[in-house]
């Protein structure tokens, strides 16, 4: 992301479509990897191919469709498996409440599709690129720029660990899926401008770790919750310090 | 189980997480105090995904030197630090992590 499209502002749709697509290149390689294992492991703990293939088409949510796996080889009900998928995608709430403001201008049938692709790592790439880019009629199309890529890329992904998982044993044992780790330290450093961001960080990385018995990530909910009033509260204790973008 | 309802199901709880909540901003704005406190969200969350994986083994905290999770993001906050680069950092941090499973066998 150093190679930021927000300085050179598109100029057209198409441009803002292309940028976010590009912006988000590094991120498919960290997701790719991911992919592989999950429709590797899915074919190995019980789903058809077809039915991997299409939980990556319809669901298209890397963490909750690993979790959902795990579950479904512990023989636990449906329900509980689609009750734990909406917790664990939570986080998004806050994703869409944060890009809204940017999106308000369009019409509401397409806030739609691109509320269906949202993932955290198109969030992270166009919540980075809204606020340096300021005013611009192109910011949807920049988003669904990155939102396609990574969905088109999810999709590949899961394919080629559907073929691999009928082919090999034990695909968590490769240890591939430590590129999500590293995808998100290289979104998260970058960003950590100014001592309330660092608070925010911290806070939240300490609150993670006390917070991780609890149930079905809500750890996770709780953390980024305290994380998130440590860089309001920051701002007022350093009030000289600029906010984080 | 039934395949079908269980993807369905996990489908529609997804996009209840993802989709309403735009909607709703669309008609009714965040007040400015809200929208400030958001900024701190990819921070936020981001932190407290990446930290349990990293810190903890088996629900412990472990600082040790036989931790490649832990060696290879250090290797990757240094490098993402350093050069602000995305590709570079995973990269790095790959490269970290597979060197220190091949120097520290479980």
């Amino acid at each position: 992301m150093n190679k930021s499209a927000a300085s050179e502002q598109p100029y057209s749709a198409r441009a803002a479509l292309l940028a976010g697509a590009r912006d988000t290149f590094p991120l498919l390689v960290g997701a790719l990897p991911f992919g592989i294992i999950f429709g590797a492991l899915a074919v190995t703990s019980g789903f058809s191919p077809w039915g991997a293939a299409a939980m990556s088409a319809f669901v298209f949510a890397g963490a909750a469709q690993f979790i959902a796996v795990g579950l479904l080889a512990a023989v636990t009900p449906a329900a509980v498996i689609i009750l734990t998928t909406f917790v664990v995608n939570l986080r998004h709430m806050l994703y869409s409440a944060t890009l809204a403001p940017h999106l308000k201008e369009l019409p509401r049938r397409r806030l739609l599709p691109l509320g269906f692709w949202l993932t955290d790592e198109s969030f992270v790439v166009a919540a980075k690129y809204f606020t340096e880019v300021g005013q611009s009629p192109h910011k949807p199309w920049y988003l669904l720029g990155s939102e396609l890529a990574m969905y088109a890329n999810w999709q590949f992904a899961t394919w080629i660990g559907i073929l691999a998982g009928q082919a090999i044993q034990d695909p968590s044992s490769w240890g591939l899926d430590f590129a999500m780790v590293v995808t998100f330290v290289g979104m998260l450093v970058p960003s950590v401008k100014g001592r309330p961001a660092l608070a925010s960080v911290l806070v939240a990385a300490g609150a993670a770790l006390l917070a991780y018995g609890l149930p079905h990530q809500l750890g996770l909910l709780l953390a980024a919750l305290l994380g998130i009033i440590a860089g309001v509260l920051g701002e007022l204790i350093w009030p000289e310090t600029e906010p984080t973008q | 189980m039934n395949e079908f309802l269980l993807i369905a199901g996990m489908a529609l709880a997804t996009m209840a997480t993802r989709i309403p909540v735009l909607l709703w901003l669309s008609l009714h704005p965040l007040s400015p105090g809200v929208a400030r406190a958001l900024k701190y969200v990819p921070l936020a969350v981001l932190s407290a995904i990446i930290t349990p994986i990293v810190l903890l083994s088996d629900g412990k905290v472990a600082l040790r030197l036989d931790n490649a999770p832990l060696a290879a993001s250090l290797v990757a906050v240094l490098v993402s630090w350093r050069t602000r680069n995305l590709l570079l950092t995973i990269l790095a941090g790959m490269a970290s992590f597979f060197l220190w499973r091949a120097i520290f066998p479980h």
